[in-house]
């Protein structure tokens, strides 16, 4: 938790839950996730394909079907509830007080409509503007997201742009009315390594101008590390751990962030080999009856009774402001920690 | 653009004269003798003979085919030098001996009555097609999206002659509703022919509007799960813009192909349809043909047939590139 902000946080979740109806029964996405984010930080959410991470974030932003999905929880944004709201307010806020980005921006922009169109037509939902200035506005905001030539590209379609410039153009779309908080979901997923870094650059840029809270779903570490103020890893649904960049890089304390940390290579630390963790992301239709985790996790034998195999771990303080779904004592877990992280994690 | 249209016409031709070939040579392979066909029972081989030599049947194949080819575009003389001389202005298609008339005015006479059947038609099913599939499509899962989806079935399966055969005798003998069909021009008397045409119209529009009703739905779901109606949505735009602006776009765009080829298969003649309700239209005529071994009428119809499936192609195509900005005409 970024503590040194006192003020209330942008966007507040507390307790979200997601559960789709599906033909082989109730299917809970997302089991009690809460997470602060302020303006000006960014909060990383992480975790591997299927993990609800993606999910929550729709959930956020209403844009989930309410026919076929129950959504508990409470979600403030700026002060305002937004789950128990009508799809119309929720609407509203939309694009304007906060925003989308997407993975793929070739299949994320109309591919029979002009960029500029497009952008046109985000302002005006919001602004009560006329089609030149709105197009003026769209133009600016082109310009803002470093694309060459703004004028000409206002009249080209998605497809004869570069990936790059798709994404600039969707972030474009997603700030053109000023929101205060973003959800960007794998934004530099689809795009080469080159340009990932170019957009995660500029989303920093523009963070730092505007102030915008940014809500990262990421699985890349490289890009969590070098962006994010907050980190939520989630696994099966639920958060197995909460803190900010530096404990969670430096002090993780959850089998499974070890795991994520043990299989990107890295240049801080040490490690002897990379370790894939072994197995697949459970299926969410039918969890273990303990630990999420638990079959994957390595270290179970360290917990008395088999409590592991029978009983769901708490999301608890392990220490202030660092959260853990773990069963072990926070002595054993920092022990573990240090022996496969080294020295440089006692920081 | 330009080469694409020289490029594309010019393959149309090709193709265009590849089918009165390909019909040409299967019409000549069956084991049927036209110039036996010209007469009846009593019929003396010198006057089979004397009318293979007029019919031009005595030439090689090659020749024939010279023949017929030469005709469409220069008109074709028959029988020249002999007192029964006659003649058919390009573009001649034959003649057919049987109703003493040239191929090409026989099928223009007809054209009208399938082109009005297969217009009414067109516009009733792609009506009823597109908006129930919509309308399928946004109640998906809901009762209104199954019965739809089950009438569409119901409608699909039933075969034409069935429906048609079920609304005449309903409508038109049981209940009087209409008088019975009797086609006129729509010049001579509007009423009458109006008459006559709506259950034509019902019947040839039942199959495809089902058709239409499934592929609409299908297409418009496809559309609403796609990650730019998901933008859409993200921006704030309200779900009637969302649909009306974003999804019905993308998700009709593929019904332009369907429609095109469908309406060009219609435009030669709606077989069934035709005869139950006694239209006089190019697929009566086909059939009358078919069971009169009328080979000239048959491969006419053929080629007309073929030439509107060829010309909807180039149109279908033209069309698609200009709603769809992806697509280069190249």
């Amino acid at each position: 938790m970024s503590a040194a902000s006192t003020d209330e946080p942008y966007l507040k979740v507390r307790d979200l839950e997601v559960e789709f109806t599906t033909e082989d029964g109730k299917l809970k996405a997302v089991d009690r996730v809460s997470y602060d984010v302020h303006k000006g930080k960014t909060l990383a959410i992480v975790g591997e394909s299927g993990s609800g991470k993606s999910v929550s974030s729709l959930a956020v932003m209403g844009l989930l079907n309410r026919k076929t999905t129950a959504i508990t929880g409470e979600v403030w944004l700026d002060g305002e509830e937004l789950v128990a709201a009508t799809d119309d307010r929720v609407r509203q806020l939309r694009g304007q007080k906060m925003s989308m980005i997407f993975q793929d921006p070739l299949s994320s922009l109309h591919p029979f409509y002009k960029i500029g169109k497009q952008l046109v037509e985000a302002v005006q939902v919001h602004q009560q503007v006329d089609k030149k200035a709105a197009r003026a506005r769209a133009k600016e905001m082109l310009e803002r997201v470093g694309i060459p030539d703004a004028e000409k590209r206002l009249d080209t379609y998605p497809h004869e742009l570069s990936g790059g410039m798709r994404q600039r153009v969707m972030i474009a779309m997603a700030l053109v009315n000023d929101p205060e908080m973003i959800i960007a979901d794998e934004p530099t997923t689809a795009l080469d390594v080159t340009v990932q870094a170019q957009i995660i650059e500029l989303l920093r840029d523009l963070q730092a101008d505007f102030g915008t809270a940014i809500v990262l779903i990421t699985h890349d570490l490289g890009v969590v590390a070098d962006m994010a103020d907050d980190v939520l890893v989630m696994y099966g649904g639920r958060c197995v751990e909460q803190a900010d960049n530096r404990e969670l890089f430096y002090r993780p304390q959850m089998p499974y962030t070890w795991g994520l940390l043990s299989s990107v290579p890295r240049t801080d630390i040490n490690l002897e080999r990379l370790e894939p963790i072994a197995g697949n992301p459970p299926s969410l239709l039918s969890l273990p009856k303990g630990c999420v985790f638990r079959p994957r996790c390595t270290y179970h034998d360290q917990v008395p009774d088999g409590l592991c195999d029978t009983t769901r771990p708490d999301l608890t303080e392990s220490e202030p402001g660092h959260m853990a779904r773990c069963h072990m004592t926070t002595e054993q877990r920092l022990e573990i920690m240090r022996d496969r992280f080294g020295d440089r994690s006692l920081l | 653009m330009g080469a694409y249209l020289v490029r594309r016409v010019l393959l149309m031709l090709l193709m265009l004269f590849l089918v009165t070939v390909a019909v040409f040579i299967l019409f000549a392979i069956v084991p049927t003798d036209p110039a036996r066909l010209t007469c009846g029972k009593s019929c003396s081989p010198q006057i089979i003979e004397a009318n293979r030599a007029r019919l031009g049947l005595d030439q090689s194949l090659i020749m024939q085919y010279w023949n017929w080819f030469r005709g469409l575009f220069v008109g074709r003389t028959y029988a020249e030098g002999t007192p029964v001389e006659f003649s058919c202005p390009a573009p001649a298609l034959g003649y057919s001996f049987r109703k003493g008339e040239c191929v090409t005015q026989l099928i223009a006479s007809r054209l009208p009555v399938s082109i009005w059947l297969a217009a009414g038609a067109f516009v009733i099913w792609m009506v009823v097609g597109i908006l129930a599939g919509i309308y399928a499509a946004l109640r998906r899962g809901k009762w209104q999206d199954r019965t739809l989806v089950g009438l569409s079935l119901v409608g699909y399966s039933f075969p034409t002659f069935f429906i048609g055969l079920l609304l005449l005798f309903f409508i038109v003998i049981k209940w009087n509703l209409l008088p019975y069909p009797n086609y006129v021009p729509p010049s001579e008397d509007p009423v009458q022919w109006f008459q006559t045409m709506i259950l034509p119209w019902i019947t040839v529009s039942m199959v495809y509007a089902a058709f239409y009703t499934r592929l609409t739905r299908t297409q418009m779901l496809e559309t609403l799960g796609e990650d730019y109606i998901r933008t859409a949505r993200a921006k704030g735009l309200p779900e009637r813009t969302v649909i009306r602006k974003h999804a019905f776009r993308a998700g009709l765009t593929p019904l332009v192909t369907a429609a095109g080829l469908d309406l060009a298969g219609l435009l030669g003649g709606a077989v069934i349809t035709e005869s139950v309700f006694q239209l006089p239209g190019v697929g009566r005529l086909a059939i009358e043909s078919v069971t009169d071994y009328d080979l000239p009428i048959i491969v006419g119809t053929v080629v007309l047939v073929a030439f509107f499936v060829i010309v909807a192609n180039l149109i279908v195509d033209l069309l698609y590139a200009a709603i769809d900005p992806r697509v280069r005409l190249t």
